[in-house]
């Protein structure tokens, strides 16, 4: 930006404020009317209570105007997102709002298709007879190495888990690789063998793939991008927007590790704790949950965004309200530990190997036993109840006893985790 | 866990908010006003307003070192951060306060080189590892950072590094309460005093809070049980009919502050004679600029700072929050033009303002809420 571009901003108003203002303006003229006609009926119902304001109008109750407020950004939520950014930035790929409103004003609006739509992890295709789910994604994460694994298993074990929340069995796997000039062949060769072992850990085989090289500079060592196909053999049908008030809301297992390990790993914050990454296979955690109870409403791993972004999905595909217990979540000490140190919050820190679970109420318990009973869900619990209050809010009770909101992420503190 | 949990325990809370509720004369409607905004994060996060009586309404303070930075100042900044070798260093909370023409992230976007540090002292690591380079930290907040500023500068000069300078927006609490306590349209009954900020200052200088307007002050920790009990102290005093300046926080506040803070402050920072303020304006000595003896290190010298003033956008009320004087959903852009995503103030940016606080975890009508749990 040039100086002169600054001082601009002194005269009239910057460009892109007067772009949220103006778009304001007319919604809040479309609403004008609408709320004209409702204070009119106000008036007639109860004008003894309310008194004039200065100018003379009668003023609606604090608690109703407080209300009138909440329903305008409702809408202004609902409207068609739209990217204001003339660039990228970091937050675009946090996977929060930013992520959210870029893929839908960008991706879906080029692509729209009913296979996409749903954005689900995974498509679901029909393929000669056969229904197939398909899925893709790319690592980037820094370091490449870290405590309880490396790209190579958070390559293999993302997409095997995109298919498994699915409903579906993973079977095949590519791998493409953007290396770059000057990567220590030492390095990739590790990132290959813990491709394999995971891949044989989860009983899918890698059978096609791609490499590119950069230079020097225009990559960070390596990435990765696996595409994984499966095949949908149950009959189930899963999907966030399946949810309904009074099932239950399951976590498999203690939040955050991932994503607070990597944070450590960078080695910026000087501080030290006993903590891994919780990357695995959910394949068999998911078949052993679907085995007991068939009448699963919904799955999806816990990635990035951590547990509040998938029930917020919830909340909004489901157009249901979510009230979850803080003190049911469960967090290891020492991942608490760093987000209180960081002021951080473990709800919208990622896990590479949990799942969320929307079940019937009725059917919580022996979701939780079919979970525990497999090795990754020792400590699943079920952390909250979907409701008929407050459709498309996210609620937590705090185990301090006062509620509040959990919304969508907006930037992201963590740079890079997967 | 420990030091943490016992602050948050729910039964301590429930008898607290007994006392508070006991102390309410009938009749009347209390306003008091949490300075710092770490305490309206811990009211939102915690949902602690859940305990209050109708009757206390907590107003949200300037407090919050984001949100106090101006407009034309984020500018100043990014034109800093776009001359040729300059790597500027920020904390987090600045990345995304937006300027005239975007907020950092969009200037990185742009082709400026603005890395988040957790600690100004990485700032001197990024200078001794890129000699070349000027490595320009972007200093903001209340005494509370004022002295890891300050350290930084003492090492930097120690070491003799030639490539670290410091872009000074430290400000000062004592002349905000002021000019709030001053401002016409606003009526508190008491102050919820900032619990860090008087880690370094202490709490003498609030006495004249208690002295000359009548008001008490209670400075108070940072966990919920810990504001809790600052409101019920507050209410106690008021209910007595006593103006004091009470420690609820004497586990961390010494009543006269860090004195070695204050010096390595004193040694390296001096006051401007007037600072603007985002939505309070122009406040006479109120803010700390880079002392003479240091001016190799101060980044208002060694470049050309622009210094504009950008007018906050009209429809943008941040200083009515700020001042309290409008809770924030009462603000005309809240929440439809203005959001975290696009905020068009800074009190929708940091996780300390009270915008941002109330959008991301209060967004809901407590008095609503009672009548449908009730129904």
């Amino acid at each position: 930006m040039t100086a002169g571009q600054v001082s601009h901003g002194v005269q009239g108003q910057p460009g892109w404020i007067d772009e949220a203002l103006r778009e304001h303006a007319q919604h809040e003229q479309a609403e004008h009317e609408q709320a004209e006609h409702e204070q009119a009926e106000h008036e007639q119902l109860d004008a003894a209570q309310e008194a004039p304001d200065a100018a003379g109008r009668r003023q609606l109750p604090l608690a109703d105007r407080e209300q009138q407020v909440l329903d305008r950004i409702d809408r202004a939520r609902r409207r068609r997102p739209r990217v204001r950014e003339e660039r990228i930035t970091m937050s675009h790929g946090a996977g929060g709002k930013a992520t959210q409103t870029l893929i839908e004003a960008v991706f879906l609006d080029a692509f729209r298709n009913p296979l996409l739509e749903p954005l689900e992890d995974a498509a679901q295709l029909l393929l000669g007879g056969s229904r197939v789910a398909l899925t893709t994604d790319s690592y980037v994460v820094k370091p490449l190495f870290f405590p309880g694994g490396d790209i190579g298993d958070l390559a293999v074990n993302g997409t095997v888990n995109d298919l498994s929340v699915s409903g579906a069995t993973p079977l095949f796997l590519s791998a493409g690789f953007i290396l770059e000039e000057g990567f220590p062949v030492a390095d990739l060769n590790r990132v290959a063998e813990s491709m394999r072992a995971a891949a044989a850990a989860a009983g899918v085989q890698i059978v096609t793939g791609d490499t590119k090289v950069v230079e020097k500079g225009k990559a960070d060592g390596c990435y990765i991008n696996t595409a994984g196909v499966g095949l949908l053999e149950r009959d189930v049908n899963l999907g966030v927007a399946q949810a309904q008030p009074g099932d239950a809301i399951i976590v498999s297992g203690p939040i955050g590790d991932h994503g607070i390990t990597i944070m450590l790993a960078r080695g910026e914050l000087d501080i030290e704790a006993d903590i891994c990454s919780d990357t695995a296979p959910l394949n068999g955690l998911v078949a052993g949950l679907l085995d007991a109870v068939p009448g699963v409403r919904a799955m999806r791993d816990a990635t990035r965004g951590g547990v509040a972004t998938i029930l917020n999905e919830i909340a909004k595909a489901a157009n249901v309200g979510v009230l979850v217990s803080e003190d049911q979540i469960p967090v290891r000490a020492e991942v608490r530990g760093a987000s209180e140190l960081l002021g951080i919050d473990p709800m919208y820190v990622a896990c590479e190997g949990r799942l969320v679970a929307v079940v019937p109420g009725g059917e919580a318990d022996r979701a939780v036993a079919a979970l525990r009973a497999h090795p990754l869900g020792g400590q699943a619990a079920v952390i909250g109840h979907v409701r008929d209050e407050q459709p498309g809010i996210v609620q937590l009770k705090t185990s301090f006893g006062g509620t509040r909101i959990v919304d969508l992420l907006v930037g992201d503190p963590l740079p890079r985790i997967c | 866990m420990r030091f943490v949990d016992e602050f948050r325990d729910a039964d301590k809370a429930h008898a607290l908010a007994a006392k508070i509720a006991a102390l309410c004369e009938p009749g009347r409607q209390y306003k008091l006003m949490e300075v710092c905004g770490g305490h309206t994060h811990t009211i939102y996060k915690h949902g602690l307003e859940d305990y209050l009586p109708e009757s206390i309404t907590l107003v949200h303070g300037p407090g919050c070192p984001v949100c106090v930075i101006p407009m034309g100042r984020v500018d100043d900044a990014i034109h800093l951060a776009s001359q040729p070798d300059v790597i500027m260093t920020s904390f987090g909370d600045m990345m995304r306060v937006p300027g005239s023409g975007g907020s950092f992230f969009d200037a990185n976007a742009e082709g400026t080189n603005i890395r988040m540090v957790y600690s100004p002292l990485d700032s001197l690591k990024i200078a001794r590892q890129n000699p070349d380079k000027q490595v320009v930290f972007m200093a903001i907040g209340f005494e509370t950072t004022a002295p890891s500023t300050a350290m930084t500068m003492l090492r930097a000069a120690r070491e003799g590094l030639k490539n670290f300078s410091v872009f000074c927006n430290h400000v000062t609490i004592i002349p905000a309460i002021k000019a709030i306590l001053d401002s016409p349209d606003l009526r508190l009954d008491g102050f919820i005093g900032p619990g860090h900020v008087s880690t370094v200052i202490g709490c003498r200088p609030y006495e004249f809070i208690a002295a000359e307007y009548g008001k008490p002050v209670v400075v108070a920790g940072f966990e919920p049980l810990d504001i809790l009990q600052s409101i019920y102290m507050l209410m106690v005093q008021l209910s007595q009919r006593r103006s004091e300046v009470e420690n609820q926080y004497s586990r961390v506040v010494p009543w006269d502050g860090n004195m070695a803070a204050l010096k390595a402050i004193g040694e390296t920072m001096e006051l401007r004679p007037y600072f603007e303020w985002r939505g309070l304006g122009f406040i006479s000595h109120s803010a700390l600029k880079v002392r003479q003896e240091y001016a190799a290190m101060d980044a208002e010298l060694l470049f050309q700072v622009p210094g504009v003033r950008v007018a906050d956008p009209k429809a943008c009320q941040c200083g009515e929050v700020l001042k309290g004087v409008l809770k924030p959903w009462e603000c005309k852009v809240f929440g439809t033009a203005c959001t975290p995503e696009t905020p068009i103030g800074t009190c929708m940016v940091s996780p300390e303002g009270a915008c941002a606080a109330y959008y991301n975890f209060g967004r809901m009508n407590r008095n609503r809420v009672a009548e449908v749990s009730a129904s």
